[in-house]
């Protein structure tokens, strides 16, 4: 229990501090909002106005209490562009990113941990070298690239869905199969990494004296991997899949773009372009959010298979 | 030394796309400008990668583009590593409280995709611009490079070569620097190779976005985005530029695996 109210502390205060610097860092450049605002029109007065409206003339510690009151109570200003609260704008647009991420995550957990399994268990065979240089060759592969490949060959040759069309999730599954082909590209480096890891986290676990133990009582090897191995090596493996569900993030921003998906990453990215700055905070400080949840999240997950981490001690 | 097909065949690959792209500091086949009426042509002898919508020559864009990717690679690790090595050289030989500070700083920076923040530092200092993805990019990477220096030179700190050197009375600053760095060169340089293959993916990934590089520079990420437009009309531009991304970035990770290999840390 102290061990969960210890994380989650810790938890609470590292979303202070992100927010906050993601919050003075956007209002030391967004100094001069209410000109961009304005634009051609900015006389000083108006400026000041505006300025009052918006209260950016309140100190900064002011400001931030009251974004970060809004921020949890749905009301995150108004976007310099669309003139349309942020909310409004980026909330359809978070459940579409969720899901995405979900798929990616999914796919990533389904195929890599029995494909790690099976690379362990053969490891160092005839193919070992031939799987090694595949693995390096996928996490070559930038995710935005295979994008253009799938939505040219599953899109426009065979048909199976209309690039640039997304249904929208009020349309559900039609939306799912869209989505799939974006996880797909999202998900093949990952899972070369996530592979790899395991590969070797399983190769480490197995040259331990418990598992010779095992074997030397007339367990098999596979058997031993599947019953005490694979226990063994999970807690490395929950920890790099949190990375792992922070890196879908990220590479949602860049594959979102490829298929036309209208999720948070194409508005992040548009609103930089646009320095849009309201939304760019929105957004930067909810991925943030996600990124620090997922760890947290492992740690927790940790601490039930692992009860030596509740302790504190380090592994 | 044992035989290393990764280390081979990795120079071979990552020496011959950095000749092609040095080479294209020189000299194109054509000005990767100049427009023609040939536009959309097949790859052929004349144009090894055809040409684009407006019948330029896909293959000296991609030298010229493919530059200006190493470049910003080479400039985001250079601005990285140095930052990283003084870090991680000053809190991993000192420790103390500035150790600890900043190592958790790290961990909280290291948690987060580079390409977030990369974007996060790039809509601060404006984007669009070409000096601003290397700093960007740059400032990213230093908290990874600083990790791996700063657990090399905790590592040796207590070495007795170290402590000599101290007794003799030698500057902490050539301990530093002379004595301990080339020791770190085992985990630096596959570090390196990393750092080198994620600035190419970032770089590569900002300029598909419109937010990195931007006309009238040419980087090969910028070229895909504009390639993923004429797709049905002229599907080798996307096809040999994605290739050229993906080959130098497998070349560059092959180096990493047999350095990796080499110094025994991997199985």
């Amino acid at each position: 229990m102290k061990y969960a109210a210890k994380r989650l502390l810790t938890l609470i205060l590292t979303m202070l501090v992100v927010s906050f610097l993601a919050f003075a860092a956007f209002s030391l450049i967004s100094g001069n909002a209410a000109e961009i605002m304005l634009g051609t029109q900015a006389t000083p007065e108006r400026v000041a106005a505006l300025e009052h409206e918006l209260g950016l003339d309140r100190p900064l510690l002011v400001r931030y209490g009251a974004w970060l009151a809004g921020f949890f109570t749905g009301d995150l200003g108004v976007s310099y562009s669309y003139r349309q609260p942020v909310w409004e704008l980026i909330g359809p647009k978070t459940a579409v990113t969720l899901w995405l991420s979900l798929l990616s995550f999914l796919l990533i957990v389904l195929v890599s941990i029995p494909l790690g399994v099976v690379c362990a268990r053969y490891a160092g065979g005839a193919l070992d070298g031939a799987h090694t240089a595949f693995n390096q060759f996928c996490m070559a592969v930038p995710s935005f690239f295979t994008g253009i490949l799938l939505s040219w060959l599953f899109g426009i040759v065979l048909h199976w869905f209309t690039p640039g069309a997304f249904p929208g999730l009020a349309r559900f599954g039609s939306a799912v199969k869209y989505l799939l082909f974006a996880a797909v590209a999202i998900a093949i480096p990952r899972i070369a990494m996530t592979v790899r890891m395991l590969r070797s986290t399983i190769l480490s676990e197995m040259q331990k004296d418990y598992v010779r133990t095992a074997i030397s009582r007339g367990n098999d090897r596979s058997g031993v991997l599947v019953r005490h191995v694979l226990k063994n090596a999970l807690v490395p493996v929950v920890t790099f899949l949190a990375q792992t569900m922070a890196e879908i993030v990220a590479g949602s921003i860049v594959v979102e773009q490829v298929f036309g998906i209208p999720g948070l990453g194409r508005m992040l990215v548009v609103s930089i372009a646009n320095r849009d700055y309201p939304v760019v905070q929105a957004i930067v400080v909810i991925l943030a959010f996600w990124v620090v949840l997922s760890g947290t999240a492992a740690d927790l997950i940790n601490g039930r298979i692992d009860p030596r981490l509740r302790l504190g001690g380090e592994t | 030394m044992k035989k290393n097909p990764y280390l081979t065949a990795g120079c071979l690959l990552a020496g011959l796309l950095a000749a092609m792209i040095v080479l294209g500091f020189f000299w194109t086949p054509y000005d990767p400008t100049a427009m023609s009426a040939e536009k959309f042509l097949s790859p052929s002898l004349r144009h090894l990668m055809g040409t684009d919508n407006f019948g330029r020559d896909i293959f000296s864009r991609v030298m010229e583009g493919a530059g200006t990717t190493l470049l910003i690679a080479v400039a985001t690790v250079a601005i990285g590593l140095a930052g990283g090595i003084l870090i991680g050289a000053l809190t991993g030989y000192f420790g103390g409280l500035a150790d600890e500070i900043l190592m958790r700083l790290g961990d909280v920076l290291t948690a987060f995709p580079s390409i977030l923040l990369a974007l996060v530092i790039i809509s601060l200092v404006g984007p669009g611009k070409t000096y601003n993805v290397v700093l960007s990019l740059g400032l990213v990477f230093i908290p990874s490079f600083a990790r791996v220096t700063r657990t090399a030179y905790a590592a040796v700190r207590e070495a007795n070569y170290v402590k000599i050197a101290q007794l003799m009375g030698v500057p902490k600053a050539r301990i530093l620097l002379v004595h301990i760095l080339p020791n770190t060169a085992s985990t630096l340089l596959p570090a390196i190779t990393i750092g080198f293959n994620n600035a190419v993916l970032a770089e590569a990934s900002m300029s598909y976005l419109g937010i990195g590089v931007t006309p009238p520079d040419a980087s090969l990420g910028y070229m895909l985005s504009e390639a993923q437009g004429m797709f049905t009309r002229a599907p080798w531009y996307a096809l040999c530029t994605g290739l050229v991304i993906v080959l130098l970035v497998f070349g560059v990770g092959l180096i990493g695996e047999g350095l990796q290999r080499r110094s025994g840390e991997v199985i």
